[in-house]
Parts: structure tokens; C-alpha cells; sequence
């Protein structure tokens, strides 16, 4: 039985994520679709803090919230013009649209509520993932260590950053 | 009442659909960044959920999502280096209007 404060997080997540990412697609200003966007970030990261891990929304919060939402604004703002709104969308490319997401949705959503016997689970216990955990997992070689992915996560972001460097160059 | 996988599956499930409403429907490409990024989330939050509840004593999901989020955030640093490139040339970033590779 989870508390009540718990269920009523829930709710207002739920329904924010839900809001929010609809909006995010449908509104026809990019700069308010990244406003949007931010909002189903931090709902996610809220989901996140509900889990027990406390870590992950934190870089939740700020990696995606703080570096990729600034990455965004910035890009709107140098390459559109203030208050520039998109083209209404053509007729039958928004059917195209809306039949393939609705189509993938009914999808996975009859597949849940017929086949997943686990998706009736409740939370078992409190976990308690703290920092030394998480730091002794990312850089041990044993059975559940995370030492290899974490050198090529290191490698391929240099990778990006020379990337970045030799695009953004003026020739 | 009780809180059950289930439950926090579904709105996962409506944000992939919008993301693959607004990646199909969208002509700006920073647009269509935004929708990849609602996809990858949605993506996040299911690791994050079957791992809470199916395998608590474990944490590959959390790692998965945190090595997700790393590779989000660098492949969407070059992706708008590379459209604001785009622009810089084609004074343009539709992708109706952007159809030559080369220049």
C-alpha cells in the first residue's frame, strides 16, 4: 500500500507527462515546443526521484534539463526568427503521423494489458543506491562492472567534442 | 490503491507515440530533435521502471539509462552543430527546402 502523497505525486506526473508531450508536438512555435519538452523532463526526472534513484535524477536534471534545453534554446534563437510560427500541417501528413503513432501505441498497449503478467507488480522493498555503490560499480571489472562502458562513454565524447570543434568551424 | 508497473508504463508509452508523431509530422529539423529527444525519454523511464520493480537488487537499468542520457547529450550537441551548419549555408534548416547533400 503505498501513502497517499505518493499516489497523488503520481497522478500530477502522470497526467504532466502526458499534457506536455502532446503539447510538445502539436504546438506550432518551436520555442514553446523546447518549454514544453522541459516540463516532460523534469516530470521524468520526478519519476525518477520516486524509484529510490536519486542520482539518476539528478543527471536527469542536470544534463538533459540544464545542458541539452539550453543546447536547444540556443539553436532556435539562431536560427529562427522571434515569434515564427511553423506552417499549418498538411492534411495527409498529419494522418501519416497520427495513423503510425496511434497504430505503434494500440500496439504495445494491447500487448501490455494482455500479456504482461508483471505489469501488475507493486514496488518490494526500499533500495538504496547510494554514491560509493554507484562509483564501485562504474569502475570495476568484476561480473556487474561498468569499467568498459564508462572508458568508451569517455572515449566517444572526446570523439564529440572534436566533432563539434571541426563542424562548427569557419573555412 | 497501489502504485503497479503498469502504471508508469502507460504515460511512457504516450510520450513514444507523440515523439513519433511529432519525427514523422515535423519539417523544422531542431523539431524533429525535440520529438528524438521525447522517444529517448520515454525509452529512460521504461529501463528505469523494470529495473525498480522486477530486479531491485540489481542496477543495469539505471546504468543504462545513465549511459543513454551521456549518449543523448553528446549526439545532440553534434546533431545541432550540424544543423546550424546546415543553416549557416542553406539559410534554411526545412527539410522540405534542404535537398541537395552538397553545395
Amino acid at each position: 500500500m503505498e501513502s497517499l502523497g505518493n499516489i497523488i505525486l503520481y497522478f500530477i506526473v502522470a497526467i504532466a507527462i502526458i499534457a506536455f508531450s502532446v503539447l510538445t508536438v502539436t504546438t506550432r512555435r518551436i520555442l514553446r515546443s523546447a518549454t514544453y519538452l522541459l516540463f516532460v523532463l523534469f516530470a521524468t526526472a520526478i519519476i525518477y526521484f520516486q524509484m529510490d534513484y536519486q542520482f539518476l535524477g539528478a543527471v536527469q536534471i542536470a544534463v538533459y534539463a540544464g545542458g541539452i534545453l539550453v543546447l536547444f534554446v540556443f539553436a532556435i534563437m539562431l536560427t529562427q526568427k522571434p515569434g515564427q510560427e511553423a506552417d499549418v500541417l498538411a492534411t495527409h501528413r498529419r494522418w501519416i503521423g497520427l495513423s503510425a503513432s496511434v497504430a505503434g501505441v494500440a500496439l504495445c498497449g494491447y500487448a501490455l494489458f494482455s500479456y504482461a503478467g508483471f505489469a501488475k507488480r507493486v514496488i518490494t522493498g526500499g533500495v538504496d543506491v547510494d554514491m560509493v555503490q554507484i562509483g564501485r560499480f562504474l569502475l570495476s571489472t568484476d561480473k556487474w562492472g561498468y569499467l568498459l562502458p564508462f572508458e568508451a562513454i569517455s572515449v566517444l565524447l572526446l570523439a564529440c567534442i572534436i566533432g563539434g570543434v571541426v563542424i562548427a568551424r569557419r573555412r | 490503491m497501489d502504485l503497479t508497473l503498469f502504471m508508469y508504463l502507460i504515460p511512457s508509452l504516450i510520450m513514444f507515440g507523440c515523439g513519433v508523431y511529432g519525427f514523422i509530422t515535423r519539417k523544422n529539423m531542431i523539431a524533429i530533435m525535440i520529438s528524438l529527444e521525447l522517444m529517448l525519454n520515454s525509452v529512460d523511464i521504461n529501463f528505469v521502471v523494470f529495473n525498480r520493480y522486477l530486479f531491485p537488487g540489481q542496477m543495469d537499468g539505471m546504468f543504462f539509462s545513465l549511459f543513454a542520457i551521456a549518449i543523448a547529450a553528446a549526439e545532440t550537441a553534434l546533431a545541432l552543430a550540424i544543423i546550424i551548419n546546415v543553416f549557416r549555408i542553406a539559410k534554411n534548416v526545412d527539410i522540405n527546402q534542404i535537398t541537395k547533400l552538397k553545395f
